[in-house]
C-alpha cells in the first residue's frame, strides 16, 4: 500500500532524515508533506489527505502533544495515527503522548530500523 | 570503547563524562554512520563553529558542540546522505540537531533528568572572536573526540 505521510519537526534536516528513513525501512510512501510546528500541521491535515504522521514534541508555535490533542478535532483526520519522533524519551513523555493519542513513540537518536519497528505495526492497524 | 579525554577540574560531575560520552557517540553513530576517535589530550584546535542547548529545571546549564567549518559540512553531508559540496544553509540545522540530540540522550541517560530538565532550541554561532561568561557555579566537562579525523569538542557548563 503507498500512503501519503505528514512530517513535523521544526528542523529541516530532522524531516529529510525522518523521509528518508521511511523509506530506508521499506515504505511505500506516494506523497510527502512537511510542517514546521503543529499549528502547520493542522492546516495541512485539514487540506489534504494523510495516512500517517510523525511528529517532534519541543516546536515554536504549537508542540507535537498539542497538535496531536487538536487532532481529534479534526473530522477528516481523526484517525490518522501519528507517531512522536522526539529527543523527550522519558517515560513520563510517552505516557503523555500516548494519551493525548499517539500511536507510536521513536526517540532521537533513532536508525531506520526503529523507525520500522514502530510504524509498520501502526500502518498495519496493530498498535 | 576508549573514553575521551575529559578535563575534569575537581568537585566536578565526574560521573557524567561517560554518559556525556556515550551520548554522543550514539548520536553519531545512529544518525550520522560514524565512529568517534578519541582526541590527542594536548590539542588545542581552533574550531569556529559553535552550537549550543540551554538546559532548564533540575539539571541547569548549556551543552555545546563545538567544530570547525569542514567538519560542519561533512556533518551535514552525513546526516543528509547528500555530498559535501551539496550542503548549503542546512549546516546550522544539522549541527543544531545533532547538539541537541546529544544533549537530549545525555539528560535521558541521567536517572529522573528525563522529566526534570527541558531543553532549549539550539543556537548555531559561526566564528571566533567571541567569548562567553557563564554563571555557572561548578566546573564544567569537557569531551575531545575526533570525528572523521577532525577535532570536535563538547562541553557541558553547570548550574547546580
Amino acid at each position: 500500500m503507498s500512503i501519503r505521510a505528514l512530517i513535523v519537526d521544526d528542523s529541516s534536516v530532522m524531516r529529510k532524515i525522518v523521509e528518508r528513513s521511511l523509506r530506508q525501512a521499506g515504505i511505500d510512501i506516494a506523497q510527502v508533506f512537511e510542517a514546521g510546528n503543529g499549528a502547520e500541521a493542522l492546516t495541512v491535515v485539514t487540506e489534504n489527505k494523510v495516512d500517517l504522521i510523525l511528529c517532534d514534541i519541543n516546536m515554536p508555535v504549537m508542540d507535537g502533544l498539542e497538535f496531536v490533542k487538536q487532532l481529534s478535532g479534526v473530522e477528516n483526520a481523526k484517525n490518522v495515527p501519528v507517531v512522536m519522533i522526539t529527543t523527550e524519551g522519558s517515560e513520563s513523555h510517552v505516557v503523555q503522548a500516548l494519551s493525548c493519542g499517539a500511536r507510536g513513540y521513536i526517540r532521537k537518536p533513532f536508525t531506520p530500523e526503529q523507525v520500522k519497528e514502530h510504524v509498520i505495526p501502526v500502518l498495519a492497524g496493530k498498535s | 570503547m576508549n573514553s575521551a579525554n575529559a578535563k575534569l577540574p575537581p568537585g566536578s560531575h565526574e560521573s557524567w563524562v561517560p554518559l556525556l560520552e556515550l551520548a554522543t557517540r550514539e548520536v553519531f553513530e545512529l544518525m550520522l554512520g560514524c565512529h568517534l576517535a578519541v582526541a590527542a589530550p594536548e590539542s588545542e584546535p581552533s574550531l569556529n563553529i559553535t552550537s549550543m542547548v540551554g538546559l532548564a529545571g533540575q539539571l541547569c546549564g548549556v551543552l555545546s558542540v563545538r567544530c570547525d567549518g569542514k567538519s560542519a559540512v561533512l556533518m551535514a553531508s552525513k546526516m543528509l546522505g547528500i555530498e559535501p559540496d551539496k550542503v548549503g544553509d542546512e549546516m546550522s540545522d544539522a549541527l543544531g540537531e545533532i547538539c541537541n540530540m546529544v544533549a537530549g540522550n545525555f539528560k535521558n541517560k541521567i536517572s529522573g533528568m528525563g522529566d526534570g530538565c527541558m531543553l532549549s532550541p539550539p543556537t548555531v554561532i559561526t566564528g571566533t572572536d567571541y567569548s562567553t561568561h557563564s554563571l555557572a557555579d561548578s566546573p564544567g566537562l569537557e569531551l575531545r573526540l575526533l570525528f572523521e579525523n577532525l577535532p570536535i569538542i563538547i562541553s557541558l557548563q553547570i548550574h547546580s
